[in-house]
C-alpha cells in the first residue's frame, strides 16, 4: 500500500500531470461491487444542495443587497430584487471622497499583485537553488525556511510594527508590501516541484551549450516550473490580499488602505453614518467579484498545490 | 528564538518524511557557488529581514520596561529582565481571551473538518453528480476575505436586515452568549471549502486498484470510506487541523469586525485582539510579551497535537 502511494510518485504527479478531470465518470461498471441504492443517492445529494444553499445564499444576499436603495434594504425581501439601482449604489461609491474606494482598490492590486509577483519570484530562485545544487548548510536553510511556514502571517505584525517604528518607516507603502515578498511556503513549493519538473540531464545540456546558470534558470528552468509558480503566486496573492493585522497596526493614512481595511474602516463607522452601509454593501461585493472569479478559473492550480502540502 | 528553528521539526513531522534521505554529500568543491549565492541570497536576505529580525526585536523588546522620573518626567526604557512576563501571567484579560479561543476551537475546528472530510468524500464516490458545480460552489466562499465574510455574516444576523428574520427575531444571535458561536459559523463558512479540497486532491491521489479487493469482497462506498479512504487521508487530516489550530489561536479580522455589529465583542476578546489593543495604548513591550507568549503557546498546541496524533498512527 505505501509503496502504491510512493512519495515521488503523488509529488511527481501533479506537476507533470495536474488533473483538471474527475476520473470516476471514467470507470467502467464492470467489477465494480454492488451498485449505490436509490436511497444513498439521494441522501447524498441532498446533504450536498443543503449545503449548497449554506454557501451560496450569503453570496447571492449581498449581490441582491447591493442593486437596493436605502430604504428597500429594509423594507423589500432581503433575497430577492426590488428597484434595481445597482449602477448608481457603484456610482455613489466611486464619487464618495473623492474616489477614495479606487484608490484602496489600486492599492490592493499593488499590495497583493505586485507583492506576489516579487515573492514567487524570490521563492522559485531559492527553492531551484535547494532542489538543484548541492551545497553545505542546504538541508539548514530548508528546516529554518519550514519553521517560517508553520509562523502565521497574522504572528509577524506586531514584531514588524515593532522593527518599521525604529526605522520610522510605519505609515507608509514600504511598511505593508516589504514584509509580504516573503513566502516560506513559495521556497518549500518551488523546491519539491523543481525536483520533480527540472531534470539534471537537461541542466547538464545547457551546460554544455555555455549557457550560464542564471540564465539556464530564467530561460529553460522557469518555463518547466511555471504551473508550480501560478500555484506560488495564487497562494501568496490571497495571503496578502487577506492580511488584516498588518494594515491595521501599521497605517494610519487613509490613501494606503488595502480594501478590505477601508472596509473595515468605514463598517465601523455605520452606527454614525447610516449612508455608508450601501457603501460598504456595494464596496464589498465589487472586491470580492474578480477574486471569485480568479479563484474558479484558477483552481486547477490550487489543487496541484494544495495536494502536495498535504501528501509530502 | 526557538520559534524560527523548532517548528521546523514540527512541519517535518506534518510531512510525514516524504522525501528519503539523502546519501550524505561527499567532501568535494561546490559547483557554481556564485549561481547559488544569487539564487538563495535574495529570498534570504529578505527571510532574515522580515521574519528573523522583527521575531529578534519582539522579544527584545518584551524585555524593556518604561521607566519616568516623576509622573510627567520623560519616559526612558529599560532592562527589566522579565517583569513584563510577570505582567502577561497576571493580566486576566488575555487569559480570558485565550481561554475563549480555546474553547473556539475545541468546537469549531473538529466540526469544520468533519464537515470538509464528509464532502470530500462524497465527492469523491458515485454517489453524486454535478461534481464540478459543488466542488467550486463550496470552494467559493475561500475568495472572501475575512473581513468581508464578517462584514456580510453581520448583516445577516442583524435583525432588521436578515432574510431569516424567523430566527434573528426569535434568539440575538449577536448577543454575549452566541456571538462566539456567530464568529465560529463564519470562520466555518470560509474554511470548509479550502479544507475540503486539500482532503480531495489527497483522495484523487490515492490508485483505484486500491478500492478492487474490496469491491470484490462487496464492501459498499461508507465501508471503504471508512476502512480505506479515511486511513489514507490521515496525513491530510493531521496537516489541516495543525493549520487550523494555529488560525484559532490568531483569530482578528473576524472579531475585530464584529465590534460594530455587536457590544459582547470587547476589545480584548481574542488575544489578538488583546496584543492589538495593548500595542495602541501604547505599551509595547507589554505587548510584545503578549506576541512571545501566543507564539509559544500557538507551537506548543500544534506540536503536541502532532504528537498524539503520531502515537495513535503507530499502534494502527
Amino acid at each position: 500500500m505505501s509503496t502504491a502511494i510512493g512519495p515521488d510518485a503523488t509529488s511527481a504527479m501533479p506537476a507533470v500531470n495536474p488533473r483538471g478531470v474527475d476520473r470516476h465518470g471514467d470507470m467502467p461498471s464492470v467489477g465494480r461491487g454492488p451498485r449505490e441504492s436509490i436511497l444513498s443517492r439521494t441522501g447524498a445529494m441532498l446533504v450536498m444542495a443543503v449545503f449548497t444553499l449554506y454557501f451560496l445564499v450569503p453570496i447571492w444576499w449581498l449581490l441582491v443587497a447591493s442593486t437596493k436603495s436605502r430604504g428597500d434594504l429594509f423594507s423589500t425581501n432581503p433575497l430577492w430584487f426590488a428597484d434595481f439601482r445597482l449602477f448608481e449604489n457603484i456610482g455613489a461609491l466611486l464619487a464618495h471622497r473623492d474616489g477614495v474606494y479606487l484608490k484602496w482598490i489600486l492599492n490592493s492590486l499593488l499590495y497583493a499583485g505586485l507583492g506576489a509577483v516579487v515573492a514567487t519570484i524570490l521563492a522559485a530562485m531559492c527553492g531551484y537553488a535547494l532542489a538543484k545544487y548541492r551545497f553545505p548548510g542546504r538541508e539548514t536553510i530548508f528546516n529554518i525556511v519550514l519553521g517560517g511556514v508553520l509562523v502565521p502571517a497574522t504572528a509577524l505584525a506586531l514584531p514588524l510594527f515593532l522593527l518599521f517604528s525604529r526605522v520610522q518607516l510605519t505609515d507608509t507603502f514600504w511598511a505593508v508590501f516589504l514584509p509580504s515578498v516573503v513566502s516560506p511556503f513559495g521556497v518549500y513549493l518551488s523546491r519539491v516541484f523543481a525536483e520533480a519538473s527540472v531534470p539534471d540531464e537537461l541542466l547538464e545540456a545547457s551546460r554544455l551549450d555555455g549557457a550560464g546558470e542564471i540564465r539556464t534558470f530564467f530561460t529553460v528552468s522557469i518555463r518547466l516550473m511555471f504551473p508550480a509558480l501560478i500555484t506560488v503566486f495564487l497562494f501568496q496573492f490571497v495571503t496578502i490580499w487577506n492580511n488584516f493585522f498588518l494594515p491595521l497596526i501599521m497605517l494610519r493614512s487613509e490613501e494606503l488602505f488595502p480594501v478590505t481595511y477601508g472596509l473595515y474602516a468605514w463598517n465601523s463607522t455605520v452606527n454614525q453614518f447610516p449612508e455608508l452601509r450601501t457603501y460598504v454593501l456595494v464596496g464589498s461585493l465589487l472586491s470580492i467579484i474578480p477574486l471569485i472569479i480568479t479563484f474558479l478559473l484558477l483552481q486547477r492550480y490550487w489543487r496541484t498545490g494544495l495536494g502536495t502540502g498535504a501528501l509530502k | 528564538m526557538t520559534a524560527s528553528a523548532t517548528p521546523a521539526t514540527a512541519a517535518r513531522l506534518a510531512a510525514e518524511e516524504g522525501r528519503g534521505r539523502r546519501t550524505p554529500t561527499r567532501r568535494r568543491r561546490v559547483q557554481h557557488p556564485w549561481a547559488i549565492v544569487a539564487f538563495v541570497g535574495p529570498f534570504a536576505a529578505m527571510f532574515v529581514l522580515f521574519y528573523l529580525i522583527p521575531i529578534g526585536v519582539a522579544v527584545w523588546q518584551s524585555l524593556l520596561v518604561v521607566e519616568r522620573e516623576g509622573t510627567y518626567g520623560t519616559a526612558t526604557e529599560v532592562f527589566g529582565g522579565l517583569r513584563q512576563y510577570e505582567l502577561v501571567f497576571q493580566n486576566e484579560a488575555f487569559w480570558t481571551s485565550v481561554g475563549r479561543v480555546l474553547l473556539f476551537g475545541i468546537v469549531q475546528v473538529p466540526v469544520m473538518l468533519a464537515l470538509a472530510l464528509l464532502f470530500a468524500l462524497l465527492l469523491d464516490s458515485p454517489l453524486i453528480r454535478g461534481k464540478k458545480f459543488f466542488r467550486l460552489a463550496f470552494f467559493a466562499p475561500y475568495a472572501v476575505p475575512g473581513v468581508i465574510a464578517a462584514i456580510m455574516w453581520g448583516f445577516l444576523y442583524s435583525p432588521n436586515l436578515s432574510p431569516f428574520q424567523a430566527l434573528t427575531s426569535q434568539v440575538n444571535l449577536l448577543s454575549a452568549d452566541f456571538v462566539l458561536w456567530a464568529i465560529a459559523n463564519v470562520v466555518t463558512w470560509v474554511f470548509v471549502g479550502y479544507n475540503m479540497l486539500i482532503i480531495y486532491s489527497t483522495l484523487l491521489a490515492i490508485p483505484q486498484e486500491i478500492y478492487e479487493a474490496a469491491r470484490i469482497d462487496g464492501a459498499g462506498q461508507a465501508r471503504i470510506a471508512w476502512s480505506i479512504k479515511i486511513p489514507l487521508v490521515r496525513p491530510a487530516l493531521v496537516l489541516t487541523a495543525v493549520l487550523s489550530i494555529i488560525g484559532t489561536l490568531q483569530l482578528l479580522a473576524e472579531p475585530q469586525t464584529f465590534r460594530s455589529f455587536s457590544s459582547a465583542v470587547t476589545s480584548t476578546y481574542t488575544p489578538n485582539m488583546t496584543i492589538y489593543a495593548t500595542s495602541s495604548i501604547p505599551n509595547v513591550s507589554l505587548a510584545a510579551a503578549f506576541s512571545v507568549v501566543l507564539a509559544l503557546a500557538t507551537f506548543i498546541l500544534s506540536f503536541t497535537f502532532l504528537r498524539l496524533t503520531r502515537r495513535k498512527g503507530a499502534d494502527a
